[in-house]
């Protein structure tokens, strides 16, 4: 089967983001940025995949400015095969993006569709499955293991109090949490090779989605700052410390 | 005004997360509820009883039990599209999964793990792991929210007063299955809903030590025992411990941090808790910047000493 594997580039999450003075947004002016951490697992798993015979070609998708490009060239350093590249300058919301998504899909007819369960920026976690729905398709978030067997996927999830399985019919969704496994490095060899690979650019108008956005931002502000704390001496004080604050007696 | 809260249940209960999640619908207009499943009878009476919700919408069919998002989502999407103005989600695991899928059916977008309600259509939301606050206005006629559960108040389990109705949705979509789950069991309280939390790192070095350290520290203190990222990678704490942007976020009165450095992700899980206590032997490790009380040393010695002398 055929996989497909959105990608977000996002500022790198080692980088501790400022808000602008102005309350606009986010400075992403000369920082860092990344594949999204969820995306490199999604890209890792579907190259396993292929790896065992289970799937046949990869084709990653980034919708985003045209810098998403190296995110894609990333991805194609990896293991993917071919990339295609949505270009927007402007913010497009999950909701869109999922509706781009979905007319790839019925353009490329994966047998299944591997994303992050979330980007680290907008922290939304919703695309995955709003494609799930636009598809009409059997979702498996927040996944820690998948295993394909014929014409259906059984998918681990991750639940607040453990574990679960639920089996899914293909064309199915994935999205990946962070143990599902560990993403390689693309070698040096592997990038320039990356670079030969084919790129296809389009546009939002050409898959007729409207990308005006539905939620407006009115403010971005820092979060309230904590008072400074104490350190204390020793294991005595410290207990004299917390029974200050009344929470033990 | 009408919102539809998900009643997140569990072995005939109502959890405490549905509970947070009717107090930030309350601010939206009048409280419906939703109870999906198997053999939900009880669940739908002790829904009808929480405070505030005055009408309980049960979906009592196998095709709904454990919260398949395939089955569930046009549930929800067509009492939500014939009586309400929102639905409203808890952030949890459930949640997340359930209301984005609902969102897309509605064709709206939705605004997740929301902080605070400002008026009908503007909330505020964490963005960049809690590095930055976004307050976003939402432009849908039906609008679809998860919320933070530890930002709001628990409604209160008694006082109400609802009607109980029964609905049915479409049943089984035929797309998924479940299989099996392996939850973990424990004695402790649950780390979401838990007044003291007391969370370990990669520092405790072994599986053995971590538990052997922190467990006894936790029972002393009645806390929920939770774990960075580092110690869940590691194996010395299943993976639903982990607290962080990608795992749990708990605001606890108190929460007490052994031999974790504070990266900005665990940070997003646990910055909002009343008091913070660090003990880490690196006295410039990030996490003494978000401690009311700091203790520099061993945890090897001081987690014990701690221990006995509580």
């Amino acid at each position: 089967m055929k996989l497909l594997v959105p990608v977000k580039r996002v500022l790198d999450y080692n980088v501790k983001p400022r808000v602008k003075a102005d309350g606009t947004g986010v400075d992403l002016a000369n920082v860092k940025m990344s594949m999204n951490p969820f995306d490199e697992i999604a890209v890792e798993e579907a190259i396993r995949l292929k790896e065992k015979g289970a799937a046949t070609e990869i084709v990653a998708v980034s919708i985003g400015p045209a810098k998403a490009q190296e995110t894609l060239r990333t991805a194609l350093a990896m293991g993917a095969d071919r990339a295609i590249l949505v270009q927007s300058d402007d913010e497009v919301e999950p909701l869109a993006v999922a509706k781009i998504l979905a007319k790839i899909a019925e353009e490329e007819q994966p047998g299944m569709i591997i994303l992050g369960k979330q980007a680290i920026d907008d922290d939304s976690n919703q695309v995955g499955q709003m494609l799930g729905a636009l598809l009409g398709w059997g979702q498996g978030t927040f996944a820690s293991k998948v295993e394909v067997e014929g014409d259906s996927v059984s998918v681990t999830r991750e639940v607040d109090g453990g574990l679960e399985t639920v089996k899914l019919k293909t064309p199915a969704i994935v999205t990946t949490d962070l143990r599902l496994n560990e993403p390689r490095y693309a070698t040096l060899p592997n990038i320039m090779k990356a670079k030969s690979k084919p790129l296809a650019t389009k546009s939002p108008a050409d898959y007729g989605v409207d990308t005006a956005p539905r939620l407006t931002v009115l403010k971005v502000t820092e979060p309230s700052k904590r008072q400074a704390g104490v350190k204390v001496g020793s294991v005595d004080e410290l207990i004299a410390k917390i029974k200050e604050t009344g929470v033990i007696g | 005004m009408i919102a539809l809260v998900w009643v997140e249940h569990e072995d005939g209960a109502v959890k405490d997360a549905t509970l947070a999640t009717v107090t930030a619908a309350a601010k939206l207009g009048e409280v419906h509820a939703l109870v999906a499943g198997a053999g939900v009878g009880s669940v739908a009476e002790a829904a009808a009883k929480i405070a505030g919700v005055t009408k309980v919408h049960v979906a009592d069919d196998s095709a709904y039990d454990h919260a398949l998002a395939e089955n569930v989502a046009p549930l929800v999407a067509g009492i939500v599209s014939d009586h309400c103005d929102y639905f409203v989600a808890p952030a949890t695991t459930t949640g997340k999964n359930i209301a984005p899928r609902v969102a897309a059916l509605l064709d709206v977008m939705q605004v997740s793990d929301i902080l605070s309600v400002e008026d009908a259509d503007t909330f505020t939301r964490p963005i960049y792991a809690g590095n930055a606050i976004a307050t976003v206005k939402s432009g849908d006629t039906k609008k679809v929210l998860t919320v933070r559960t530890t930002a709001f108040a628990k409604a209160d389990k008694e006082g109400g007063n609802g009607v109980v109705e029964p609905v049915s949705g479409p049943g089984d979509a035929g797309l998924s299955s479940f299989v099996g789950a392996d939850i973990a069991h424990s004695e402790r309280p649950e780390l979401t809903s838990a007044k003291i939390i007391v969370s370990g790192g990669r520092a405790f070095g072994s599986s053995d030590q971590f538990h052997a350290l922190l467990e006894p520290l936790a029972d002393k203190l009645g806390a929920a025992v939770g774990a960075s990222r580092a110690a869940v990678d590691a194996g010395y704490a299943p993976n639903d411990y982990q607290v962080g942007q990608t795992g749990k976020i708990v605001a606890p009165e108190l929460y007490v941090a052994v031999g974790i450095s504070g990266a900005i992700q665990h940070l997003a899980g646990m910055k909002d808790s009343k008091t913070i206590v660090a003990i880490n032997k690196d006295e410039d490790a990030p996490i003494f910047q978000v401690a009311d009380i700091g203790l520099v040393g061993d945890l090897f010695k001081l987690v014990p000493e701690l221990t006995e002398k509580l």
